[in-house]
This record gives C-alpha cells, structure tokens and sequence, in this order.
C-alpha cells in the first residue's frame, strides 16, 4: 500500500542518502553493505556509517535496541554519510520511531507493516499506530507486508526453521532497493555463493527473497523520488570499499614492509578500536604480531618491549585506554622509542558513550602524561585516509624516534568509503634509524643534527649494550643524571625535536579559497561535513569562506600562523568543547578564534554548519 | 639461542661502568654477583641478553649489567618484557622484580606472564618492604609488622609469592636465600635453561627497612633445620644431622625424623618438580616449618612462543598473502577509468 497524499515528483540529484533501520537482529547491518558495496561497484561514490546499540542483544523492539546503516552515494563525490534522508526503510515501529526526523519531508518510508504489531507499537511507545493516524501525512509511505511475502516466497524451500525465514526479510527490503535505483542484483547473489558455501539451501533461501523483493518492486513501479542514477567521476584506479579500522590496521602493515620491520601489535579490546586488533590478528602471513595483552598497560608496556627489540611497534586503543597508557607513553618518550599509539576517539568522559564519536581527548592526547613529555601527534580525517595516516605515523615515529599519536574516531573508523588502493610501490620510503654495527653508534643518546633523532641500537647487536629507562639520562653518556643543567637541557632538546618535525611535514593548505572572509578550521574525522558544507555554500556564492583541515596537530604545520593572517574571521568547528582552539589560541597571539562545538556523540550537521557560516558572512 | 660462543666470558664482561649505588650489606650485592657469575655459565652471548626492571631498589638492577637492558615504570616490566622476547625469540630475557613491583602495582602483570608461559626468567627480591620509597609494608609484609606505613602493625595478610605464582600457572618456581651466592648462580643457570617463564624468588635482606627478616631462615646457623632444600628426584631430607624429612599424612606434609617411629629414609617423599599436577608443590611452598628451598616446580610445557610460531608456519604456508600488495588488491575491488 503506497500513501498517495504527498505527489510524487521524482528529480534526478547527485546524490541520495538512504538509511535501513530496525532492530539489532534484523540485519541492517549487512543490508547497508551490501547495498554500498553494490553502488560502489557501480561506480557510485559513497560514504556509510552504522550506528548500533550499545547493548550486545537489546531487547527486541525497544526504542534502544534500534540499530542503523546509513549509505550515501552519489554521481559526484560523497564526503560524508549525509544528513538528511530521501529514503528511510524501518523494519519495526522502534526504528521508524527514532529515525523519522532525519527523513526530508515529502519523502519516502518503507515499512514492514507486519511488524507493527500491538505488541511493537507499545514497545515503541507509539499510542496509536503511525501507519492509520495520519502522523506520517507529509511523507510517502510505502506499506509492505515483509513478513508475509517473504514467508511466501520462501514456501518449498526445504530446511529452514521460523526463525531464519523472518530473519531474511531484510533481504526483501534489498530486494526492493535494488530495483527502486536501478542496481543488479548480482554482487549479492554471489555474496550469498561465498558465505553459505557449504549450506545450498540458505544460498536458495535469501536470493528468492532478495528476487521477490525486486519484483514485488518492479510490479508496484516504486520509484524513489530522489534518483542517483550516474557513476560519479573519480581518479582512475583501483578501488575497494574500505573501513576506517580496516585502513589504519593496513596503513601498518604497509608501513612494516616498506621498512622492513616487523609489526608488532599489544592491545586490550575497546569499542571503537577493537576492529584494529581482530584486523591484525589475521596477517600472521605476513609475520605480524598481535598480542591481546592482559590490559592497556600490558598493551603499551608490550609494544615498548618489541620496540627496544627492534619492531615497528603500536598500540590501539580508545580514550579510556589511553589513560591507562599515559605513564608508558612518558617512558617510551623519554627512551626516545619509536611507537605508535592509536587513539579511536570515542565519547567521554569516562566510559562515556563507548559506540558514538567525538573529539574530545585531543587534550589528553597533547597533555595527557606526567612532566615535560611532549609526542608527536597527528589525525586521519576520513576512512580511507586513516591508510595514509597510520601509514605516516609509522613513518614519522621511525625517523624522528620518538612516540606518535594517532587520532581517528569512532565515525571515521566504522565508516566506510571507497580508497583508491594504494601499492607498496607509490608510498614514501621509511628510513628506520637501526645502527648495524658498534662504530656507528657510541652512546644511545647521540642525535641526528637535523631531526635530533637518536640512532636505534637494538638486543643482539655487539657491542651497542647500553641500558635506557625513564630516569633522566645524561645527553652524552645516556647514563642516570640528576644534574640540574641537564634535565633542562634534555627537556628542551626532546621539545625541540617534536619541533623539527615541522620540517618533515606538508604544510596547511587551505581548500575553496587562499584568502578571505571566513577561514573555517577543522581537524581530524569531521573533514567531510566541514568539507561538503563549505563546498556548497561557496557554491551558493560565497565565494571566499575558505577551510584548513589539520591532520598534523603537533606540531602544527609551519605555514599555520600566516594562513590565519588571510582571513577576516576564523572559526574552529570540533565534535568537543573547544579543545583545538585551546591549542590554537596557546600558539597564535592576536587572532580571534570562534568557536563551533558540537557534543552530541554525532557528526556535524550539513545544516547547522551551514547556517552558522552564513551567520559570520551575512 | 645461537651455537654457544666460542669466547668465554668472565663475570667482568657482565659488570658495566656505572657506581652501584645499594646500600652496603644488602643483599641485592649477592643476587648481582651471582648473576654476573650466571651468565659467563650459560653460554649466551652477550649482546643477546636483556635485562627488564620495574622500579624499587632491585629494579636498579640493569644498570649494572654490561648488558642491553631497561629500567622501566613501576610493575610493567613482564609487559615489557614479554614484548623484547616476542619480538626477538633469540634474546635470552630476565625481568629484575621486587615484591611490590610485583604483587602489588604489578600484580595483574605477573599472574598473567606466568599464565602465559613466555620463555621468560623472573627473579624476584623479595624483602619483604618497599625499600626504595623507605619502608612501607608490601604485600609480602607480615601481620604485625611495624614498617612506616604500619606504625602499629600490618593488618592485611600477605601473599605467599609462591602460593600465587603456583596459581597463576607457573611452571618454573624456585627459592633462595639471599646469602647464598653459589645456589643463587645455579637456580639461575638452570631458570635460563628452562623453556618457559621460570620465577626466582629470593628472600633478601633489606639491612636498612626489613633487617633480619629472614634470618631465622637463612642464617648460616639455622638454615639446615629451618630450610629444606628440594632437589629433582632426591628424597625430602634436612637438618644439621640429615635425619628429619617429610610425609605426607593425609591431606597434609608432616615432618618426621628418620629412626624415630620406625621412620627410614625410604618412607620419606621423593621430590618430583617435573609433576603436572602442583598439589604437592602448593604444599611445598605454604610450608612454614621447614621452610621449602631450591627448585620447586619445573614442569616442562609448551611455551606461548612455541604456540604463535606453529600457528604462524601454518598461516604463512596456507597464506596466498605474500605481500601487502597481494591483499590490498585482493577481494572485491573494481577500477575507475
Ligand atoms: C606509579 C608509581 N607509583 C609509585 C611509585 C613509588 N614506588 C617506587 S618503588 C616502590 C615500591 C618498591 O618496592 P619493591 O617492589 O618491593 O622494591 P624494593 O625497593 O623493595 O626492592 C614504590 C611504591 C612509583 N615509582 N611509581
Ligand atoms: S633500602 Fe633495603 S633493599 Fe634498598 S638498597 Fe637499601 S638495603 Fe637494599
Ligand atoms: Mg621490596
């Protein structure tokens, strides 16, 4: 049943965003996938962002337990999951519920009207049901009976109890999309080949319900009132779909080939890092060790050891973890080790709210550790160049010798996107600072006179015996020193070298304009809501409102103060309470920094930043 | 390990240039004198040795050693070290731990590398205080005990470091007094040898905080009838004379003496620290009268090492990942032209 009150006028734009709702074991998740997975191969660009519960199996239909995949694709390129929905699919009353408000008026719900069910309603908190009320006037509703057809559909297919049969109704939902924007069913179809290998009758099972929902589609003529229908024009290359997590975990891996090292992981699970570990748990092949310590202590102390031992050493975990981390981390900095931390920000404070974003522990980051121990520290901003980041870290911390933070964020690292895959070939080289041979190096702590970096002498190199710890060394011999003189000396030597790096690093450049009225100032994994409302309010003609993303934070890029120099005003927009402003209000006198803060646990809105740029031009 | 070197060393090419800086009488002294005597023994090259300490006066440790080594953080040192060992299975990796570096700060550390089983040599000086900030009681400490931060007694019973250790799972548990350098240089010879984390627990005199706390122990004149000093495959005998051993009556050790009650030397237990199950080990180290020293348990198993690096070989053969390469474009990818 389709509602006919709102009409119909379908308009082809440049890119939808459509989001598949309903309750943790509906299987959004694997909807929204392979739906972008399915548009990418068509040559969409896309970006997607699930958002589940936090509860493990939430009770079935509450308000809760709602779990979501969002997909943006789009004919031109896509940079974040989008904000307002064309298309919202709700499998239960809950998901409608709690996901109606993101849907753009006049646009298009589908539910499975079998589950709306007193039972559901109630669950729901709804006191009357949305479908016979009248609440839903201003959208265009499309009533299916899931449920029912897809238990129709799958009438003869032999070996399937109840459960699985309801449980592949998300199918039908795919089904019905796939037709309704005009994509082949065929990545799917194999999918099912692959996964139920070895159980021909659920490869059955779920493409009849996928067909049935594509023809139960075609039959009705569902058409979207938003349509996508065009490849969007992307660098020639190969691409895959990637995920955050993923791309970090890989940006290591590439890292320890190219520089010949071994990778060696210590870690303690938390959510939003955790896929980093089950992802690095795999490449045994490539000789990688993965080592679920005990705790976030054992996970760094363990890294530290490798290091000294000579790996390509990391350690990922989220806020809460790097507090654990921080005295290891002031070790491993006064050691002068090369180590990556990585940082999957989620929101704080405390065990705040572990499965939503936010930027808030770039502080803790910057400061978080007792004394003078400053690190390098640096962001990735989107999913696929968390590749790059991780990849850069590694790099950074080898050369300089000295510890790396890296911040991504729960957003970033679910989401997904398309990455241009890059080879082994195409990346930077990675001089790691290993002295093979006793004439080479006769204290730990002589320094490279450009960077400051100290050479790396590892176990089981004649001659190098030495022993480090984290007393104050002294700069020449590297052994314990209490003298006054040389602590100073130690502290501003180790400062300065975090200072060099500036030297080894790209410089800001601004995107949309040089120079102007508005300089808009991001960091990290809110790029792309920075980077697509900027975008579209230079093109509604405000043409000199310019955005400096930072992915190196300390130190800041070199040309940093005479950027700010070219613009009127400046406003820093952070998923925090102003902590990168703090930093930039330390290092640059004389400017006023405004502030956009956003402390939701969600992205950035198109809209509201929009709105508020306009504020400052108009 | 490589094939043993063709040099050998002398305690001196283990003794680095730096001041020691214990008080005098302590004896932290003996346990370094006995470790620089150890190593020339094991036939380990020098550059393959790595000392890993937490922080506390033994922790000073690696300082001394003409070694690689690290002084680290307070009761993070069988991280670290766990992560020298697995990044370089060849290195021969000791960690210098004291009581409350161990069992208090690093409590959780400890249980989990003895858990583990990583190739790995603890030694553990116990004195019974926490030396290095001046006498606070540690978990070690006894009831009663009057230390700076129990000027009326201590009121939290203490760890058995044994007791825990043997919980925890460790398959190498010995103990030593502090005075007795030439056993102290053996049970570290033999700790090396052993395949698996093997823990050294050495009852060391603190003169400054703790003194005499285990004289009546290890005095030279009451050690042979306060001590038993196990041995593999010996019977449990001790005393001045070597007429007292154990039985076990029921569910408990029972000390007898050899011609009383018909007792021989044949009816006494014979000591197997090759035995999986550690019920009678557990025993052995509750022990107050007599006192169990040398090596308690050495149950050889798998280490975790063994473990990763079967299941790697297997991985690495079945793998078509050769390269980074090989996976970034494998799977589902599709070109732009
Ligand atoms: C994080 C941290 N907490 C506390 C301390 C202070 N501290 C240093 S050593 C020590 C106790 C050491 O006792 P033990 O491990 O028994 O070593 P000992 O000095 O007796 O050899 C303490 C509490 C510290 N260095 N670091
Ligand atoms: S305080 Fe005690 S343990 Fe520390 S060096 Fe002095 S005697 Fe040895
Ligand atoms: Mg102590």
């Amino acid at each position: 049943m389709i509602s006919d009150k709102v009409k119909l006028q379908p308009e082809v734009v440049e890119a939808v965003v459509i989001r598949f709702v309903g309750d943790s074991g509906d299987g959004m998740q694997l909807t929204g996938t392979q739906f972008s997975d399915t548009s990418a191969m068509f040559g969409n660009d896309i970006a997607t962002f699930p958002n589940y519960p936090s509860e493990i199996r939430a009770p079935q239909g509450s308000l809760y337990g709602v779990s979501g995949f969002q997909v943006h694709i789009g004919s031109v390129e896509v940079s974040t999951p989008g904000d307002n929905l064309d298309l919202l699919v709700a499998m239960n009353p809950a998901g409608l519920k709690t996901n109606l408000h993101a849907l753009k008026p006049g646009h298009t719900i589908i539910v499975d009207s079998d589950a709306f069910s007193k039972k559901n309603l109630e669950k729901a908190q709804y006191e009357t049901n949305p479908l016979e009320d009248n609440s839903l006037e201003n959208y265009r509703v499309i009533q299916v009976d899931m449920t029912s057809l897809t238990k129709e559909a799958l009438k003869g297919v032999e070996g399937l109890d109840n459960k699985s049969i309801t449980r592949s109704k998300n199918m039908f939902a795919l089904g019905m999309v796939y037709w309704m924007y005009g994509r082949s069913r065929d990545y799917t179809i194999d999918f099912f080949k692959k996964k139920f290998k070895s159980k021909p009758h659920l490869i059955e099972a779920n493409t009849k319900v996928l067909n049935a929902g594509y023809f139960f589609a075609e039959t009705l003529e569902l058409i979207p009132n938003a349509y996508t229908i065009s490849p969007a024009k992307m660098r020639p290359g190969t691409y895959r779909i990637i995920m955050g997590n993923t791309a970090t975990a890989w940006g290591f891996l590439a890292a320890a080939e190219k520089s010949g090292l071994e990778l060696f992981l210590g870690s303690y699970p938390i959510t939003p890092a955790t896929d980093i570990l089950h992802e690095l748990v795999k490449h045994k092949h490539f000789g990688v060790k993965a080592f679920q310590a005990e705790d976030e202590i054992a996970g760094i102390a363990s890294a530290i050891g490798a290091s000294f031992a000579g790996d390509l050493a990391i350690t990922t975990t989220s806020g809460p973890g790097l507090a654990l981390k921080g005295e290891a981390l002031g070790l491993a900095m006064i050691m002068e080790l090369p180590l990556v931390v990585v940082n999957v920000q989620r929101g704080g404070p405390s065990t705040g709210l572990p499965t939503k974003t936010e930027q808030s522990d770039l502080l803790q980051a910057m400061y978080g550790r007792n004394g003078e121990s400053p690190v390098i520290v640096i962001a990735a901003s989107t999913p696929a160049n968390c590749f790059q980041y991780a990849y850069e870290a590694a790099k950074l911390t080898l050369e300089h010798m000295t510890p790396v933070i890296l911040l991504t964020d729960g957003y970033i690292a679910n989401g997904s996107a398309p990455w241009k895959i890059t080879s082994l070939n195409d990346l930077p080289d990675i001089k790691n600072r290993i002295s093979k041979n006793a004439s080479e190096n006769c204290h730990p702590y002589d320094r490279d006179e450009a960077t400051l970096a100290r050479n790396w002498a590892i176990p089981g190199t004649p001659g190098l015996e030495h022993r480090i710890g984290g007393l104050e060394k002294d700069r020449i011999t590297g052994n314990v020193s209490q003298a006054p003189e040389n602590h100073e000396i130690m502290t501003k030597v180790r400062a300065e070298k975090i200072k060099r790096v500036q030297n080894y690093i790209p410089e800001i450049k601004p995107e949309f304009a040089e120079e102007g009225d508005l300089l808009v100032i991001g960091w990290g994994g809110t790029y792309g809501s920075l980077h697509s409302a900027v975008k579209q309010i230079n093109e509604e003609g405000h043409k000199n409102i310019g955005l400096a993303h930072f992915n190196y934070i300390n130190p800041l890029p070199k040309n940093t103060e005479e950027l700010l120099k070219k613009f009127k005003k400046i406003i820093v927009c952070e998923l925090n309470n102003g902590q990168f402003a703090k930093i930039l209000k330390i290092n640059f006198n004389g400017f006023e920094f405004l502030q956009f803060n956003k402390i939701q646990g969600l992205p950035f809105g198109n809209n509201e930043l929009i709105e508020e740029f306009k504020k400052l031009v108009e | 390990m490589e094939a043993i070197t063709e040099q050998k060393y002398t305690f001196k090419d283990f003794t680095s240039d730096q001041e020691v800086r214990w008080c005098p009488g302590c004896d932290d002294y003996v346990i370094l004198r006995s470790m620089q005597k150890a190593l020339p023994e094991m036939g380990v090259k020098r550059e393959d040795v790595v000392f890993i300490s937490g922080i506390g006066c033994s922790s000073r440790f690696p300082y001394y050693m003409n070694t690689y080594g690290m002084h680290t953080i307070h009761g993070r040192a069988p991280g670290i070290a766990s992560g020298v060992k697995l990044a370089n299975p060849n290195l021969s990796v000791w960690v210098m731990t004291g009581d409350g570096d161990s069992m208090a700060i690093g409590g959780n550390h400890f249980i989990h590398v003895l858990r583990r089983n990583i190739d790995l040599n603890i030694v553990l000086f116990n004195n019974e205080i926490y030396g290095l900030t001046k006498g606070q009681f540690s978990p070690t400490s006894l009831v009663g005990q009057k230390t700076k931060s129990s000027p009326y007694g201590n009121t939290q019973p203490p760890f058995i470091p044994g007791e825990l250790a043997l919980g925890a799972g460790a398959r190498f548990f010995g103990r030593i007094g502090g005075n007795v350098p030439k056993e102290i240089t053996q049970m570290m010879i033999d700790a090396h040898k052993f395949k698996g984390t093997s823990l050294i627990e050495v009852l060391q005199n603190c003169v400054i905080f703790n003194d005499g706390c285990f004289s009546n122990i290890t005095d030279k004149d009451v050690k042979e009838d306060k001590q038993i000093f196990l041995e593999h495959g010996k019977p449990m005998i001790f005393g001045k004379n070597r007429d007292k051993g154990l039985v076990l009556n029921k569910l408990k050790l029972e000390v007898v003496t050899i011609g009383e009650n018909g007792i021989t030397q044949e009816d006494l237990l014979v000591h197997d620290a090759k035995e999986k199950d550690p019920t009678l080990h557990q025993m052995l180290v509750r022990l107050e009268y007599p006192v169990a020293t040398g090596i308690i348990r050495s149950f050889d198993d798998v280490t975790f090492e063994e473990r990763e690096d079967a299941l790697t070989k297997q991985v690495k053969a079945n793998s078509k990942f050769k390269k980074t390469d090989d996976l970034f474009f494998s799977g589902e990818t599709y070109t732009v032209k």
